[in-house]
């Protein structure tokens, strides 16, 4: 009899990449739910815009380099990246700010590389960086969370004021935003008052942002549950809030009047995101244990950084880019010691 | 000194894979029906192919020397049962290549008699360890585990090698296959034997005995057998089961915590490691006189009616072998020798069991599953945590990839024991096992070209050093010939003169000679005188008339 052949090993594959990804975007639901929650429809309308436009970019360049759509599409990188983009958006933001930012994420920023496990840098956040730079006025367009004094939009007053820029009649549009927290702590600290007078600040609440904390403890909820379920490691996400945790406590602790705790940077902006849903891309982080953990360090030390002494309100995008550019050499030079050679 | 740890480690890395152990294991091992042909390959070892020693016609008899070994890594092959010998030339065997390689060929009798092989020792445990080491060696034993390195070559450290601890390999560690299980159960004293005389050709102080701790009936019989003869110094540890705890240098990394150097071998530890069945197979044949004509192979999957253990004899085909286990299933998908994480695929079942046919994988579709397409690898690192020799597989894969053969070197590509873990967990589905093999054999394929081009360069070099050194030497030659012309000489137009006098000199001489020589007409006869006027007559009188 006559079989066909083949290669070891022969075992159904028990992983698989839509399932690592699906398990990424069930991980993103609570702290998306609490965006939801603080900030309105808005963030609705930005997920939507920037997942439909990925995709379409997705499968628009795919289709463009000669290369089959229907699997690119079902690994639900696409998607992926979608969301994170719409998530870190202002809510208010027009509606062609996640469309640009979405195109330009896929299109340049992961097929012109050669699409997914070829782009260098991670295209959610090219995206978000090539909009903060490109259009710093309509990325400030966040509303006032809510419990926090201020009007709020009614639903399809969002949608008019998204889509065609009109605002309500007998308002203006600063009545509908407001600085986010860190944002707010950055003037107010370039405005020497101390940190203890800017903890009064209405945008603050218990222990960080308004909301923002909430939102921050949702996405480490998620971030949690991701890692228990073997989607993510450890490394990238500890190495980052340690390295936040660990600069901001030095320089709170050397200056408590006039920079912020590291409670307040733990939770604040994008920093638990980014440590669980950004950071841990693995296209274009590091891939050793130790180097990963160098990585993520990289990451919370120059956010932090940036958030205190640049000039932007938030630094995780930056910090992620820059630390994308070190991943091949933290690789290199953090390869772990193979077994049976000479231990160190 | 290597210590047995009081607790196994688990190895690094490594899977835990479902064992499948227990369908060919419900029923003891039993002898295999003997089949009417047998196809004995002459290279069923690592090393150099034995040499025929039979031609067609001959008349053999089961445990005759047929194939005799002609290098110190070789084994000899040896009849199965007795017979006629029908051709000795190519059949298929089952090899990764798929080519033909040199078989016997033997038809059976049936008789099944069996020749005096002296392979007998008495008081093995007194004899003289080289000589242990001829009758292995002549007995063709090789390792049974899977890679069938002549077992004589490991029983020998060498001068200067102290061996230690004997560890004896029982931690049959892929899904499906359980030979070794059903070994230690049905033959635990031939087992045993085997130890006792491996550790005193070894001079070995310690023996253990590493299985799978998901074993617990194995564990038993030896614990029991240890028991009633007294052998309490040889330990049974059961290690974690986790693929690939069964790897040599995995066992004894769990046993004693000590790491094989890479590139190296465990005798760098003053540890041996040797198979069960290796060590049955020892004391069958020096205690017995059995040479290695059969082993246990398990026969197993959803393809095949009945999965068992067997007895087999070397050289039954396949075929043979399925039917005797009631024949394939109607969800035979593929056939595998050795296990689903590392064994090879074969293309038919007209291929006989060799020295190293563990197990013949019969599978379903449930079994084993088609390779699905593979995607652009992520780099999430699950192939890093599942590595059992601490590589970075993805790295491996991105540059093997790349074709960068030498980043692929830096990054230990040739500690991969190829395991197939890291293929295993892959969520793109890539085939990594498969680049790294690519990549080996092309490193392998360079270094070869690298050598050939080496000396192909020297011998250039040679030649051209060679024309060098020949023309200096003709250069030399022509200067000195330059040189002895070109002296200068004293006189140079007297001399000429003189030649020129001599010359004349020589011309007058030769002249007077000639004159000399043309008188020639004095002293004549008077009858001579009369003769010459007489012509000189005759001459004038012709002139006149041809004048008129």
């Amino acid at each position: 009899m006559e079989f066909k052949t083949g290669t070891s090993p022969y075992l159904p594959v028990s992983n698989d990449l839509s399932r690592l990804m699906l398990k990424v975007i069930l991980g993103l639901i609570p702290g998306a739910l609490c965006l939801f929650l603080f900030f309105g429809w808005g963030v609705i309308t930005n997920l939507l815009i920037a997942t439909a436009t990925a995709v379409a970019s997705e499968a628009a360049m795919l289709r463009l380099r000669g290369k089959p759509v229907a699997p690119a599409l079902g690994d639900y990188s696409a998607v992926l990246t979608g969301l994170l983009l719409g998530l870190a958006l202002p809510p208010l933001a027009p509606w062609w700010i996640p469309f640009i930012g979405s195109a330009f994420a896929i299109v340049i920023a992961k097929q012109l590389y050669g699409g997914l496990g070829y782009n260098p840098f991670n295209p959610a956040m090219v995206g978000f960086v090539v909009l903060i730079i490109s259009f710093p006025l309509q990325m400030t367009l966040w509303s006032p969370p809510s419990g926090v004094e201020g009007e709020t939009l009614a639903f399809t007053d969002t949608l008019q004021l998204i889509f065609t820029g009109v605002v309500p009649a007998g308002s203006l549009l600063d009545s509908f935003t407001m600085a986010t927290p860190l944002d707010t702590a950055k003037t107010q600290l370039g405005l020497n008052y101390t940190w203890s007078e800017i903890v009064n600040n209405p945008v603050y609440g218990s222990f960080a942002g308004h909301g923002w904390e909430w939102i921050n403890l949702a996405y480490l909820a998620g971030g949690i549950w991701l890692w228990r379920r073997g989607a993510i490691h450890w490394q990238i996400p500890a190495g980052m809030l340690g390295g936040m945790f660990v600069i901001s406590l030095l320089f709170y602790v050397a200056d408590s009047d006039s920079f912020g705790s590291p409670i307040f940077h733990l939770f604040s902006g994008a920093t638990m995101l980014g440590a669980f849903f950004i950071a841990t891309d693995p296209v274009s982080a590091a891939t050793t244990p130790r180097g990963r953990i160098y990585y993520g360090a990289g990451i919370g030390i120059i956010a932090y950084i940036i958030r205190t002494w640049g000039g932007y309100p938030d630094g995780v995008a930056f910090a992620v880019l820059l630390m994308n550019m070190a991943a091949p050499t933290l690789d290199y030079y953090t390869q772990p010691r193979v077994f049976g050679h000479e231990k160190e | 000194m290597v210590s047995i740890l009081e607790q196994p480690l688990a190895i690094p890395g490594g899977l835990r894979l479902a064992s499948n152990k227990s369908q060919s294991l419900r029923t003891p091992v039993r002898q295999a029906r003997l089949p009417e042909r047998l196809i004995v390959p002459l290279s069923q070892h690592i090393g150099v192919p034995a040499e025929a020693l039979v031609k067609p016609g001959d008349k053999v008899l089961k445990g005759q020397l047929i194939g005799r070994s002609t290098d110190y890594i070789s084994a000899p092959v040896h009849a199965p049962t007795s017979g006629t010998i029908t051709d000795v030339g190519d059949y298929p065997v089952p090899h990764p290549s798929g080519l033909n390689a040199s078989c016997v060929v033997i038809i059976a009798d049936g008789e099944d008699r069996a020749a005096d092989t002296g392979l007998k020792i008495d008081r093995v445990l007194e004899a003289d360890p080289a000589d242990i080491r001829q009758q292995v060696r002549a007995a063709g034993i090789v390792g049974l585990g899977g890679a069938g390195f002549p077992s004589a070559v490991k029983l020998n450290p060498g001068p200067d090698r102290q061996v230690e601890l004997l560890v004896i390999n029982g931690a049959e560690c892929e899904p499906f296959i359980s030979c070794d299980e059903a070994l230690m159960c049905c033959c635990t004293q031939d087992v045993i034997d085997g130890i006792r005389i491996m550790q005193h050709a070894l001079g070995a102080q310690q023996a253990v005995i590493g299985v799978e701790d998901n074993m617990p009936h194995a564990i038993d019989c030896l614990g029991e057998s240890l028991e009633a003869c007294g052998a309490n110094d040889i330990r049974i540890v059961p290690v974690p089961s986790l693929y690939p705890a069964g790897g040599e240098k995995q066992l004894i990394y769990a046993l004693t915590g000590e790491e094989v150097p890479s590139q190296g071998l465990p005798a760098d530890l003053g540890i041996v490691c040797h198979n069960v069945g290796t060590a049955a197979a020892i004391s069958r044949a020096l205690i017995n006189g059995e040479p290695l004509i059969s082993r246990v192979v398990t026969v197993t999957g959803a393809g095949v009616a009945e999965p068992c253990n067997l007895e087999v004899r070397i050289g039954t085909p396949i075929a043979d072998l399925i039917e005797d286990c009631g024949g394939y299933t109607e969800d035979i998908e593929r056939l595998l020798m050795g296990g689903p994480m590392m064994g090879i695929s074969l293309a038919s079942d007209n291929v006989p069991v060799i020295k190293t046919t563990n197990c013949l994988l019969a599978a379903s579709q449930a079994d084993i599953a088609p390779p699905k397409a593979a995607s652009a690898c992520i780099r999430c690192g699950e192939c890093a945590e599942v590595c059992p020799a601490q590589l970075l597989p993805q790295q491996l894969y991105w540059h093997a990839h790349a074709r960068d053969f030498d980043t692929v070197q830096d990054y230990n590509l040739f500690d991969c024991i190829e395991c197939g873990c890291c293929a295993q967990v892959c969520p793109s589905h890539i085939p990594l096992v498969q680049y790294y093999r690519f990549a080996k054999t092309e490193i392998w394929d360079q270094e070869r070209e690298r050598q050939s081009s080496d000396i192909a360069r020297q011998r250039h070099e040679f030649r051209l050093d060679r024309l060098e050194r020949e023309k200096k030497a003709l250069e030399e030659r022509r200067a000195k010939a330059k040189k002895a012309l070109n002296k200068p000489k004293v006189g140079d137009a007297d001399n000429k003169k003189a030649e020129i006098a001599a010359a004349l000199e020589r011309v007058k001489a030769k002249k007077a000679q000639q004159d000399a020589n043309a008188k020639n007409i004095d002293g004549l006869s008077a009858e001579q005188q009369a003769k010459i006027s007489e012509i000189d007559k005759r001459r004038a009188a012709q002139n006149t008339t041809t004048g008129e």
